[in-house]
């Protein structure tokens, strides 16, 4: 990024700690986490404790990060380093990105930037212009992709709840502020949990590692009785809701799934398993002294805020995550890809020198695909 | 403490304060020694850890009619307590386990009757109070099962390696993982062998007692066919030789063993990439995990930090040294070798 619109995205940004820092939701325990930034153009900075909001404040007016990060862990010393840190215990949070889901509208949003001659094209392999493979792809999410990242967000909500015993509102759900979404779960009894341990849960909330015997399948004489009923709890009543359809089809297809056979029943539960599971990121739940992006602060890959969302179904990240400023601003954009920002429609723009509002340009400058004119 | 009966002590004699026992009992050791009508006592004992050491458990007598019970149930822990006494006697760490394991998996058959016990109550909430008390697992009873917390579920399953034991593969409820009596007494098996064989280590040493030479030395000579490794100078400490073997073995590793094995060779040296393959025949292997705490120690990831190899005090503690002469004077495993001028 250029030296002008570095300064440009640090304005922008100062001016959001400013007036948005209501936004910022400042975890409880604030004086025994982590926290870390980044600065544009420049490299993380971590081990830093920070008393209270005020503190916190004063960091962001005074650095202006491009981003910023808080551990889930609580620790005795969270400015030590990590083996003297002293961990106590950390929050469990999930990380679903639209990215991850295999949807097929990706091809529809996705553009590669040649890292060689700059050139900008919806080709994914090779650059139109050089021949170069060393593209950079940049998506701009499109609301199938915010429909599906929901969707696997109250499938883990639902399998948090029913299954895991947590309460919904210890259930926290934010924007990421770029393609999907963090969930927290606060006061859960998971909290002095390890990473094995967590990776172990993460296989269950993501219906991994399965065996045809728990869902009353077996190599020799399986027993009709031991297939699960169609109003059982937990993942038995999912598998029946997804396998049967309807409790008048169970029968029928009991008898199907005993004749096909042990290995086709572990070839329906390989099938089901990314229908039925959340899709989350095994790596973040998992990590216990992660630091994780700030709720409220501002992503730097598209200058939206990781904003809570107190009703996500009706949430729209594009009108409720855009918090920079409305004035105008002179840039060249190539940005092939239209796209809308507080139900206003931009682009798409090649190599135009166009004016519009901050947070619009901000947008395409964080994902490289305008410079300030 | 837990109050105990008779009938509790000669189920899991490893509860009882050995010292303490035998006063109430108006024993002392050397009378075992000498007194000809106790001397029996000790052939039992010895008995006692010849058969742990061939891999079977011991058959003891707490079964049977009322007469011969009430005085086999004293002979039952006497036999324990003083088996206890042989081995600290002969020093034998690998009989140590050995037995700890065969008390441990006898013991388990005694957990899992009481918890299946459906005419009286009061033994079954004595193992549910046992279990609690050693391994801080509250086991609740549920129509005919247990069910317990998943994550203090998750934090012994981990160890298993067979899928079933997996979570996804469980009855999960509120919360809460449901268990039959026998999955229950299965989950703390590890659990209830290290803590019998940490009481065995903890325990005082007491001076050689006239009588007990015989069996001890005994002991001294059957320990040496299980004697697995021998070391030569330049390789790698006893500790360290043990865990490598275990993993090539496919046996089970405990957490701290990884630990202990990857921040040494890390010390040494190694790279991550080089290591990740070590821990491949580990029953529980899992690539995700297993790179992510390599990293992790390495402090390649995240922090930057990297952890060091605990010290030989600090292993000794876990049950993971096995020391030789040769680390004399070595106070972590990474001196081990290192000539001192
Ligand atoms: S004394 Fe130290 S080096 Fe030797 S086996 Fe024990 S832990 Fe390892
Ligand atoms: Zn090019
Ligand atoms: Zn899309």
């Amino acid at each position: 990024m250029q030296e002008n619109d570095i300064k440009f995205l640090e304005d922008s940004f100062k001016k959001y700690y400013f007036e948005h820092f209501d936004l910022i939701r400042v975890p409880n325990r604030t004086s025994e986490r982590e926290f870390g930034f980044q600065k544009f153009n420049s490299g993380m900075t971590r081990h830093i404790s920070i008393k209270d909001d005020k503190e916190l404040h004063l960091l962001l007016m005074k650095n202006i990060p491009s981003d910023v990060y808080c551990s889930n862990a609580c620790y005795s010393f969270p400015n030590l380093p990590m083996n003297e840190k002293d961990w106590k215990e950390a929050d469990l949070i999930f990380d679903i990105d639209a990215k991850d889901l295999n949807l097929e509208c990706r091809n529809n949003h996705t553009i590669s930037k040649c890292n060689k001659c700059n050139e900008i094209s919806t080709d994914s392999n090779i650059c139109s212009k050089c021949n170069s493979t060393k593209l950079e792809k940049k998506s701009l999410p499109c609301k199938n992709c915010i429909d599906a990242s929901k969707n696997e967000v109250s499938k883990l909500s639902n399998i948090l709840i029913e299954d895991l015993n947590v309460q919904q509102n210890d259930i926290h759900v934010y924007f990421s502020g770029n393609e999907g979404f963090h969930v927290y779960v606060y006061n859960s009894q998971f909290q002095l949990l390890g990473s094995r341990e967590r990776s172990e849960l993460t296989d269950y909330i993501m219906f991994n590692g399965t065996i045809p015997e728990t869902f009353g399948m077996k190599k020799f004489k399986p027993n009709r009785s031991s297939f699960p009923d169609f109003e059982e709890k937990g993942w038995r009543g999912r598998f029946s809701k997804e396998v049967y359809g309807s409790k008048s089809k169970r029968s029928k297809i009991i008898s199907e799934l005993i004749t096909s056979g042990y290995s086709s029943f572990q070839k329906t539960l390989e099938d089901i398993s990314s229908k039925i599971g959340a899709k989350i990121d095994p790596n973040v739940t998992m990590d216990i002294h992660r630091i994780f992006r700030l709720p409220g602060s501002l992503n730097s890959k598209s200058g939206l805020t990781k904003i809570f969302c107190s009703n996500l179904e009706k949430f729209d990240p594009y009108t409720e995550a855009s918090f920079l400023d409305e004035s105008s601003v002179e840039i060249i954009a190539n940005c092939p890809i239209e796209f809308k920002l507080k139900n206003r429609r931009f682009g798409p723009y090649f190599n135009d020198k166009v004016s519009i509002p901050t947070y619009a340009a901000a947008y395409m400058i964080c994902k490289k695909l305008a410079k300030i004119a | 403490m837990l109050s105990l009966g008779q009938d509790e002590i000669a189920k899991y004699p490893f509860l009882a304060d050995a010292g303490q026992y035998l006063k109430d009992k108006g024993f002392t050791l050397e009378q075992f020694g000498t007194d000809p009508d106790l001397k029996s006592l000790i052939e039992k004992a010895f008995n006692r850890i010849e058969v742990a050491a061939d891999g079977k458990i011991y058959h003891s007598e707490i079964t049977g009619d009322k007469v011969s019970k009430e005085s086999a149930l004293p002979r039952e822990v006497f036999s324990f307590l003083l088996a206890i006494v042989l081995l600290k006697l002969s020093g034998m760490t690998t009989l140590i386990k050995r037995f700890a394991l065969a008390e441990a998996r006898r013991a388990e058959k005694y957990l899992e009757k009481d918890l299946a016990n459906i005419s009286d109550e009061s033994k079954k909430q004595l193992a549910i109070k046992v279990i609690d008390d050693l391994f801080s697992v509250q086991i609740k009873k549920h129509d005919d099962f247990f069910v317990i917390p998943v994550s203090d579920y998750l934090k012994h399953s981990i160890n298993f390696h067979e899928r079933e034991w997996k979570l996804i593969n469980r009855h999960v409820e509120n919360g809460l993982v449901f268990l039959t009596p026998h999955e229950t007494v299965r989950l703390i098996r590890k659990e209830l062998g290290s803590y019998i064989s940490s009481k065995i280590i903890n325990a005082k040493t007491p001076p050689m007692i006239s009588g007990f030479e015989e069996p001890v030395n005994k002991l001294i000579s059957m320990s040496k066919k299980f004697t697995t490794f021998t070391v030569t100078t330049g390789e790698y400490p006893p500790c360290i030789k043990h865990a490598i073997e275990i993993l090539e073995k496919g046996e089970n590793l405990p957490h701290s063993g990884r630990f202990m094995l990857a921040t040494f060779l890390l010390s040494k040296g190694q790279s991550v990439e080089e290591i990740a393959p070590l821990f491949k025949n580990a029953p529980d292997y899992n690539q995700r995990v297993t790179l992510y705490q390599l990293n992790h120690l390495a402090g390649t990831s995240g922090s930057g930090t990297h952890y060091s190899c605990p010290s030989c005090e600090k292993l000794k503690t876990q049950n993971l040294c096995f020391a030789i002469p040769e680390c004399d004077n070595v106070i972590n495993p990474l001196q081990f070798g290192k000539k001192r001028i």
